[in-house]
């Protein structure tokens, strides 16, 4: 087999000088091709002698695979560069904006409600309900607040016109979620944890209030719980609500008709150039007020009171929204204001949870 | 409430401070909402003395003053300023009051700095009265007498240092609204003594010419107790200056000594009085309910018509009194007056609380009748009001006249020491909570305790032991926790209702909507709109015009939501809000809906050319996928039934049968116009509720069933009217052969003038595009062939249409 290197050095600047992959190509073909030179060496061993044709193979097959290699790593050299020359045509502008994408919100009070059940499930609370037009017995009557009984006229009350003929009593846009312990008592009966998130509605309308506003209430009732387990309880829930290492609350004597005793709920803070801070500080901050349920409210929803005592509480949540996020004005819960809704909103897969921390 | 602290020191004995007298308050439930200490504005304006004022030398009307001033008070060392003075009674000699710099001047509201007056040094200021806000005499500097002593604080010298304190006393609580009820809960507290109350008994000396008579109808309820006696001779000038200044520092107008003793006794010792000038009372007096339509012109100087049943205090002519509410003009005192009748009465709280409510009159006997007083202090009040009047305005006092007698309030409830211990969670001894309750007036006798009769809270055994840590304070109690009602981990609360509630929340926000929480009222006009706005949903008192009716739908808030913040110049919206609706006003009628809105262009305008206007077709994709996120079945009905609120041809309604899931579509453009929101707008609105749950709960899914065999897929089109619906062409594919049709998928339409052009006039072409899934074995040509003549003719006979060529 003569002539082999001299093949072998032909072919191989043939390839390094091939241009593009038609040139290319045309090298193979004329090399290793049906017909080509070297593919017809190949068929040429079958006429040798077995002695002759082991030793030429070997070289010829050596040759092809060297070609072959050849071929293709300038074939791959000259993708590269075909590569190249196109990416070194594109080009974007990368500083346009992405396309939109709809981000919408969830509001501060559906968030707060949220955060509140995280903590309070946690602590074997279900979510009671019970609807916005109340009946006048619902509301006060069964709260331990009979017609002529001064508290009632604290709560600004609105009432449902009734038509001719109707004398009962008109109806009421609810004025505290307190129904809600009551109809909740009454078909659950005792043991029972609830918390009664929801609207609640006030004649009242001025800089720090709206006819209608948010409030939720939480009752605990059972054999032996007492108001040291409702002070712990709230202490728990300020500390994992506000996301503080700790807080301090302070109960105040008061009075509600529904509890007995009645406590007003103070929490330490901190007001220092419009910053309000939980948990610090020496100023206290009222924000709740509580009691242990009166026995004529357990009664009235079918409890015995000799046998069952606990607590309830009511705290305004649009006023948690506000404490905790910093929104300056109530108001401006209400009117939906796109600036607003964006600015205070929640994005849709902020779901507080405990394990995470309520706020993320 | 308001009083000042020597008030409260006439009946309590204390060295305890203001602070922790406020703090006490405060935690014994009666809530310090504000204090005005003149110690705090005045306490640094001592008397001092001019030794010497010559004129000043670079101005006529300054006179420059050597002042001896006393800045650690009488007989401490004196300390000589400089001051120029522009009064011009600043003479050598004066005794006046000086304020030091850095003092805080509330007349001027400046802060005292030294300064330098045409020349001269100024190192204080001498002040008028006006300054000190004590009065509005500005002629001059105050001009003390020669005794006047040296380095004294002015307010301890003119007797001002008496610090107001103003108290939200609670509902429960009438004893609270006298001074004597505050001093009795700081003496239990331990913060003093109660100073005992001597009550005299005054004999007559003459029959009083004046009768009382109680109507039998009022006497078991309405006014059990009526007394009064006659005072002749008396003289009604002013009251003692004392007297006035404690009625003017809690914001009382002196008038005259026997007016303002009944205001007297109604704040001190919660005492309601009434006086009348008995020469103006023809005859007798008569409590009596009225008939109704007698006027009274009472003392506010405005007329009221009586209702029947109001109580009056009538003489043998005309009304002359609202009993327990206010007395009558006519017959009110005057400086004049000579012969007084001296009422003190007990009313029930209720009948009070109806006739002041319905009259809409504000007045402090009212508020505290209606709250209850102390019904066995009817005669030693009258007794000790007689006193007072004879002390300060002289006179004879006849005998009491009465009618009725002292309504019996005595109860009593068992006092369990482990009571407190079990409700409260503070241990406190029995003898503690023994003392309490004697403290608070509450008589003892084994383990039972009676009320005193200044409290009608008290009513039962609760009430004693909210008494008996109340004064132990609450703020001393430590929190303990709440176990667990079941250990481990904690089990899912929220009913599947709720958890679909917060379900839909997310999947809108996530889809791209702002929520909103819009008022459960609007105007009965707008809500009329939406099929509300009837008498049941009507708010009997409602706070404003717009808001009289509770919202019949979500949409109405949604979109005057949208017209207020086009009118900011936001344009594109996508607004939702998931809360109450209702279509009655009793109780069970309020329903659950979710609603979003979508105004302007679905995206803000990019580089990239697409933003394109809103239409019905997110509105729809929007319900399907917040229906998809409750579990709705895939399979639903769609019709084109929605309310007459969205527009007819544009609109559809989503149901299960007759069960309406959602309605979707394009907004009325009358509605619009209404509402004054520039349209079109995208809407739908979603009952939660009405989804049907799921019938498995496992969380379990099916297995998957994948076929190895290839699928198919065919597209077709078909020439059809204008309107026949897609969802018709769907389903009568999907009927061409159940089992082997996986899928059928509209991908084209071909509508408007261009399709009738070609297609012939009111017809329209719908793509669809047809998945076959064969099971058992691979799908010959022929096969295919044969099903797809059968989608052919079952389109055909369920549109009329034909296959597009």
């Amino acid at each position: 087999m003569q002539g082999l290197d001299t093949l072998k050095a032909r072919y191989l600047s043939a390839i390094a000088a091939a241009a593009d992959e038609a040139a290319l190509e045309e090298v193979r073909l004329t090399a290793l091709g049906k017909k080509g030179e070297i593919s017809l060496k190949m068929r040429d061993l079958g006429q040798m002698d077995p002695g002759g044709r082991q030793a030429a193979g070997a070289l010829l097959n050596a040759l092809k695979d060297e070609v072959d290699a050849a071929l293709r790593a300038r074939k791959a050299a000259l993708g590269d560069a075909a590569l190249n020359e196109r990416l070194r045509s594109e080009w974007l502008d990368v500083t346009l904006p992405g396309r939109p994408r709809p981000s919408g919100t969830i509001h501060p009070v559906s968030q707060v409600m949220e955060e509140l059940t995280a903590i309070f499930a946690d602590m074997g609370f279900a979510v009671a309900e019970g609807p916005q037009v109340e009946s006048d017995w619902y509301n006060f009557d069964a709260l331990n607040m009979a017609p002529e009984h001064p508290a009632r006229q604290d709560h600004d009350t609105f009432f449902m016109a009734r038509g001719p003929g109707d004398n009962r009593p008109p109806h009421v846009l609810r004025t505290h979620t307190s129904p809600v312990q009551i109809r909740a008592m009454a078909a659950h009966g005792a043991p029972i944890r609830v918390i009664a998130p929801g609207r609640v509605y006030r004649m009242d309308m001025d800089q720090t209030h709206t006819p209608m506003f948010h409030q939720v209430e939480g009752l605990a009732i059972d054999r032996e719980i007492s108001m040291a387990n409702l002070k712990w309880v709230l202490e728990e829930f300020c500390r994992a609500f506000f996301e503080v290492p700790s807080v301090e609350l302070r109960f105040r004597a008061s009075h509600f008709p529904f509890t007995e005793p009645s406590a007003e709920v103070d929490i330490r803070c901190s007001w220092e150039g419009g910053q309000l801070k939980i948990g610090q500080g020496d100023k206290w901050m009222e924000i709740l007020g509580s009691g242990m349920v009166h026995p004529k409210v357990l009664e009235a929803a079918g409890v015995d009171p000799t046998q069952w005592q606990g607590f309830a509480f009511g705290m305004g949540i649009d006023r948690l929204a506000m404490l905790k996020y910093g929104i300056p004005d109530l108001r401006a819960f209400f009117e939906s204001d796109l600036r607003w809704l964006r600015h205070y909103g929640f994005a849709a897969l902020d779901m507080p949870d405990l394990a995470g921390g309520l706020s993320g | 409430m308001k009083f000042t602290l020597s008030w409260l020191r006439d009946h309590l004995e204390t060295t305890v401070p203001l602070d922790e007298i406020l703090t006490a308050l405060t935690d014994l439930g009666h809530e310090v909402e504000g204090v005005e200490n003149p110690e705090a504005a005045l306490g640094a304006f001592r008397i001092a003395r001019v030794i010497e004022a010559v004129p000043h030398p670079n101005a006529d009307r300054l006179r420059l003053c050597r002042v001896e001033t006393f800045p650690d008070g009488p007989g401490g060392r004196p300390v000589e300023v400089q001051v120029v003075c522009g009064a011009p009674n600043a003479r050598t000699g004066l005794i006046g009051v000086f304020a030091p710099v850095g003092t805080h001047v509330p007349g001027t509201g400046v802060d005292l700095k030294p300064g330098v007056i045409r020349g001269v040094e100024s190192n204080g200021m001498l002040c008028s009265e006006r300054e000190l806000m004590v009065s509005d005499d500005h002629d001059g500097i105050i001009d003390l007498p020669a005794d006047a002593p040296l380095g004294a604080r002015f307010i301890d010298y003119r007797g001002v240092n008496d610090p107001m304190i103003f108290v939200k006393i609670t509902a429960n609580r009438p004893d609270a609204l006298g001074v004597r009820g505050l001093a009795r809960d700081l003496a239990a507290r331990g913060l003093g003594v109660l100073k005992p109350l001597d009550t005299p008994v005054i004999p007559g000396t003459f029959p009083c010419p004046i009768s009382v008579t109680i109507d039998p109808a009022l006497k078991q309820k309405g006014c059990p107790l009526f007394a009064g006696r006659l005072i002749r001779g008396v003289r009604n000038g002013a009251s003692p200056p004392w007297m006035q200044a404690r009625l003017k520092a809690i914001g009382l107008r002196p008038i005259s000594a026997l007016v303002d003793i009944t205001n007297y006794f109604t704040f001190g010792l919660n005492r309601p009085l009434h006086v009348f000038d008995a020469a103006k009372v023809k005859g007798n007096l008569l409590v009596h309910p009225a008939k109704g339509g007698e006027t009274l012109l009472a003392l506010d100087g405005k007329s009221y018509t009586m209702q029947p049943g109001m109580m009056l205090i009538s003489d043998d002519e005309q009304p002359e009194s609202l009993a327990g509410i206010m007395g009558g003009e006519l017959s009110g005192c005057t400086p004049d007056t000579t012969d007084v009748f001296l009422e003190s009465a007990y009313w029930d709280p209720i009948s009070i609380a109806a006739t002041g409510r319905a009259l809409k009159i504000v007045s402090d006997a009212r508020y505290r009748f209606e709250r209850g007083i102390d019904p066995a202090f009817t005669l030693p009040g009258l007794e000790l009001a007689t006193r007072m009047i004879l002390d300060l305005c002289g006179g004879e006092p006849s005998v009491i006249a009465l009618d009725g007698a002292v309504p019996d309030t005595a109860r009593s409830y068992r006092l369990d020491p482990a009571r407190v211990t079990r409700l409260v969670g503070m241990d406190i001894p029995e003898a503690e909570q023994r003392r309490t309750l004697a403290a608070l007036g509450f008589t003892l006798t084994g383990d039972q305790a009676s009320p005193p009769s200044w409290r009608p809270d008290v009513l039962g055994e609760a009430d004693l032991v909210e008494e008996v840590a109340r004064i132990a304070s609450l703020t001393k109690l430590a929190g303990r926790p709440l176990p667990r009602a079941l250990p481990g981990v904690p089990r899912p609360i929220l009913t599947p209702l709720q958890t679909r509630e917060r379900a839909a929340r997310r999947t809108m926000a996530s889809l791209g909507y702002n929520e909103c929480v819009t008022y459960s009222f609007i105007d009965g006009k707008t809500a009329a709109l939406f099929g509300g706005g009837t008498e049941a949903l009507r708010i009997e008192n409602p706070i404003s015009s717009e808001m009289t009716h509770l919202r019949p739908d979500l949409l109405p808030g949604l979109l005057q939501a949208a017209a207020r913040n086009q009118a900011r110049g936001f344009g594109d919206l996508a607004l939702f809000e998931i809360g109450p609706v209702f279509h009655g006003g009793e109780p069970e009628e309020q329903g659950l809906l979710a609603a979003g809105i979508l105004v302007g262009a679905a995206a803000p305008r990019d580089p990239f050319g697409s933003r394109r206007s809103v239409d019905l077709y997110d509105a729809k994709a929007d319900a399907e996928a917040v229906l998809a996120a409750l579990g709705a079945p895939a399979k639903v009905q769609i019709n084109r039934t929605a309310p007459a609120w969205w527009h007819p041809g544009r609109s559809g309604v989503i149901g299960l049968g007759p069960n309406v899931l959602a309605t979707f579509g394009e907004v009325h453009p009358a509605i619009l116009k209404a509402l004054d929101v520039k349209g079109p707008v995208m809407a739908f609105t979603l009952r939660i509720a009405a989804v049907p749950l799921p019938k498995v709960k496992s969380p379990t899914r099916p297995a998957l069933k994948l076929s190895d065999l290839q699928a198919v897929e065919r597209d077709f089109a078909f020439v059809v009217d204008a309107r026949v619906e897609a969802l018709t062409l769907v389903n009568a594919v999907q009927g061409a052969d159940k089992a082997l049709i996986d899928s059928v998928r509209v991908f084209d339409q071909f509508s408007g003038e261009k399709a009738e052009a070609q297609m012939g006039a009111g017809k329209k072409s719908i793509a669809l595009s047809v998945r076959l899934q064969p099971v058992e074995k691979t799908l010959t040509e022929p096969e295919i062939e044969a099903v797809s003549a059968r989608i052919v003719e079952k389109v055909m006979k369920a549109t009329g249409g034909t296959l597009r060529r």
